[in-house]
């Protein structure tokens, strides 16, 4: 019996049990309103819909709390319970030892079609492990039947004509829609929190000046962690994205937005948007594949010229400028598309007045809307560059591995991110410098955007007051 | 302006004007104007006088904005509008295509509905239109356009001390005498207004109308209004538009008193729109 529950799709079926609850509470607290009116509905203060809406709501929240609670610490306190059981000699072993030795206990009892080791011991364990999700769901659903029970109960016992469902009911979905903001706010704040602690990990091990201003980075061998040369390439291919993406985004979005007939903007504005549709791996392989070779070819052929020194540009395989091309080119939507936003905002009767004083296209776009658009702009700009430094697939395919400070753009340099990936990638253990150096970078970079996307926002905030 | 009047004698106006006292200076013939398939303005012919106000009333929809904005080639902007007959200026059609829109709307300036002061500084603003137009050398000569733009707005005593705080920053009656300073500064022979009151309060209005009639010795002035009572007090002629037809024209006082039709009557005492 209690296997059985240990292998049944219980989540399912508890689903499908909630919500027949959920009818039938709304079904019955609907009709005793309808009860309590005696056929003058206008006489409730709130409709009986709603009483039937409260009951529902009285029944299942407590159930969802407990089922909640129970997907939280369930697992917990299964492996907590057969740690306990397990002999001496096997608890022995240490926290991590034991923590997978339950791992394999955990995943061999979970598969159905799972056969005995031969180890007693273990397949001893593994059927006790079964039979102990199958206890603790038992436990966790009848909790949940009574809560329901409970909840139902207490919810039918609130109804008469004065009680204020509509109220109530506002007030649950109120804490619905708190609650999914709650989840968002909450995994961002975890999200740091954890960056953070393994962070100040690294610090405790590794000067923090010396990581920020250090130019040195040997972190594969552990020896040196400055990270200068990191932050270096990181702004050199992000200087060299928006040289091709300022420009060529604004002018379009100039473009789309005063030049473009409805005809053309309707082609040509969803073309460029599915520019930031592609997948970056996909702008990886054009970077590594074809805009790679022709910057080196370039290079080797300036190289050659008789006026230039020998070896005067590094024309490596991959390249800074290979990859703040392609960057490039990806981000132009979100700068078009941001600034081709905020120069429509801009009010019409402002290209009125100035046409209206004999001013052309171009000098009322230039003297006119870009000045009022101005600060649209820049934020666009900010949220671009802050886009160019966490990009990571494109850099990492066609940027190259060497941490060095060069001006040279044909030289292949390394970035935050690529870094990132490089320490994280293949056999790593969580308490060695070099890994937890990679938490380090991430926490730099994520302060970094962090700062550039906060300014934007203020810039366009201020831009909204002034025109709305 | 020597051919006005000859060329005013020349023309037949189906609309007839009451006095033919002040020379012609706007002269439009069989106005249509077409948004896509939809006809705004039908067959609308008017003549307008140099230095007095005409005043354009009529329920909204009624085509006069459209029909201000065609003094200036302002429909040109949109894309679906399409114009067509002559207005002739001088002597001229502006609608012929030989003629610069840019270049004319520097000789008819336009007032809007909200007041529009470009996001610049005070002097920037009236300075815009004579910089694009190179109509002053040097800065002295640019600072004395400035200032007389805004005496004959009526703004100079309240803005010569802050003349570079951006012109967004003023009240909105300031900001709408801020756009007239602007549009006289390039000397037009015509200013268009479009509802220029509509959004500011009884005292800001009392002020635009007593500029509004000091304006009309040097130029020839064209309102769009919806309020009759403006028409009644700043105008000299008044023209009654409904469903993009001219139903009316003349002498303001008379349409007052004395209107032709039963729609203008109906119109003016309240009775529909």
């Amino acid at each position: 019996m209690l296997e059985t529950f240990g292998h049944l799709p219980v989540a399912w079926l508890l689903f499908a049990v909630l919500a027949a609850a959920a009818f039938m509470a709304f079904y019955v607290g609907r009709t005793q309103a309808v009860g309590i009116a005696r056929g003058y509905t206008s006489q409730l203060n709130s409709q009986p819909n709603y009483h039937g809406y409260f009951v529902a709501m009285a029944t299942i929240a407590p159930a969802a709390i407990i089922l909640f609670l129970y997907i939280l610490f369930g697992e917990s306190l299964v492996r907590a319970q057969i740690a306990g059981e397990l002999p001496e000699r096997i608890r022995a072993l240490g926290d991590l030892e034991l923590a997978q030795y339950i791992d394999r206990i955990s995943e061999h009892a979970t598969r159905r079609d799972a056969l005995a080791t031969g180890n007693a011991l273990f397949d001893a364990a593994s059927d006790r492990y079964t039979d102990l999700v199958g206890l603790s769901r038992i436990a966790a659903i009848l909790l949940a039947v009574l809560a329901a029970a409970g909840g139902f109960f207490f919810g039918r016992s609130r109804l008469s004509g004065d009680f204020r469902a509509r109220a109530r009911v506002e007030d649950g979905i109120k804490f619905l829609l708190f609650l999914c903001a709650a989840i968002a706010v909450l995994t961002t704040i975890g999200i740091v929190a954890s960056l953070l602690f393994e962070a100040l990990r690294f610090f405790s091990r590794v000067n923090v000046f010396s990581f920020l201003f250090g130019t040195e980075w040997n972190a594969q061998t552990g020896a040196d962690f400055g990270a200068i040369p990191l932050f270096f390439g990181t702004f050199l291919i992000a200087f060299l994205a928006m040289l091709v993406a300022a420009p060529i985004g604004l002018f379009s979005a100039i473009y789309l937005s005063e030049y473009a007939s409805p005809r053309v903007r309707s082609i040509v504005k969803p073309i460029l948007e599915l520019l930031a549709g592609i997948p970056t791996v996909v702008y990886g392989f054009f970077a590594l594949q074809f805009v790679a070779p022709i910057v080196r070819a370039s290079a080797t052929w300036i190289n050659g010229l008789p006026f230039i020194p020998d070896g005067f540009l590094a024309a490596q395989p991959t390249s800074a400028l290979a990859a703040g091309l392609v960057m490039g080119i990806m981000i132009i939507p979100f700068v078009s598309s941001l600034s081709d936003d905020v120069i429509n905002a801009v009010p019409q009767t402002l290209r009125d007045g100035a046409y209206a004083m004999g001013a052309t296209k171009s000098e009322t776009v230039k003297q006119v809307v870009m000045p009022a658009a101005l600060p649209g702009v820049i934020a666009a700009l900010l949220l671009a560059v802050s886009r160019a430094i966490g990009e990571t697939m494109i850099v990492v395919m066609a940027a190259g591995q060497r941490a060095q400070i060069t001006p040279d753009p044909t030289a292949d340099l390394t970035t935050i991110t690529v870094q990132i990936v490089a320490l994280l990638t293949g056999d790593t253990e969580f308490d060695s410098a070099k890994t937890l150096s990679a938490f380090a970078l991430g926490f730099v970079l994520f302060i970094v955007t962090l700062i550039f996307n906060l300014i934007a926002l203020r810039v366009v905030k201020k831009y909204r007051e002034k025109y709305e | 302006m020597d051919g006005n009047m000859e060329h005013f004698t020349q023309t037949k106006s189906s609309a007839r004007a009451d006095t033919a006292s002040a020379p012609i200076k706007v002269d439009c013939q069989n106005i249509d104007v077409y948004y896509g398939d939809k006809q705004a303005i039908e067959d609308i012919s008017l003549q307008i006088e140099d230095r007095s106000v005409t005043a354009f009333i009529g329920p909204s929809g009624c085509g006069k904005s459209t029909f201000l904005r065609c003094i200036n080639r302002m429909n040109d902007t949109i894309e679906s509008a399409k114009v067509t007959g002559k207005i002739f200026m001088d002597g001229a059609n502006i609608n012929d295509p030989a003629i610069d829109p840019v270049l004319l709307r520097s000789r008819v300036g336009m007032v809007f509905q909200k007041p529009n002061p470009f996001p610049k500084s005070i002097y920037d603003n009236i300075a815009y239109g004579p910089r694009i137009h190179g109509l002053a050398s040097g800065k002295a000569e640019m600072d004395e356009v400035v200032e007389n733009s805004l005496r004959k707005a009526g703004l100079w005593e309240e803005v010569k001390d802050r003349l570079l705080a951006p012109g967004t920053g003023l009240s909105g009656g300031q900001q709408q005498r801020l756009c007239i300073a602007r549009a006289i500064a390039v000397s037009p022979e015509v200013i268009l207004m479009d509802e220029p009151c509509s959004a500011l309060d009884p005292i800001a209005t009392a002020k635009i109308e007593e500029l509004i009639d000091e304006l009309r010795e040097r130029y020839c002035i064209v309102i769009v209004t919806h309020s009759m009572q403006q028409a009644a007090r700043v105008s000299q002629k008044t023209a009654f538009f409904h469903l993009g037809k001219l139903i009316e024209y003349g002498d303001t006082e008379r349409i007052f008193t004395n209107p032709e039709h039963g729609r203008t009557q109906d119109y003016i005492t309240g009775r529909f729109g």
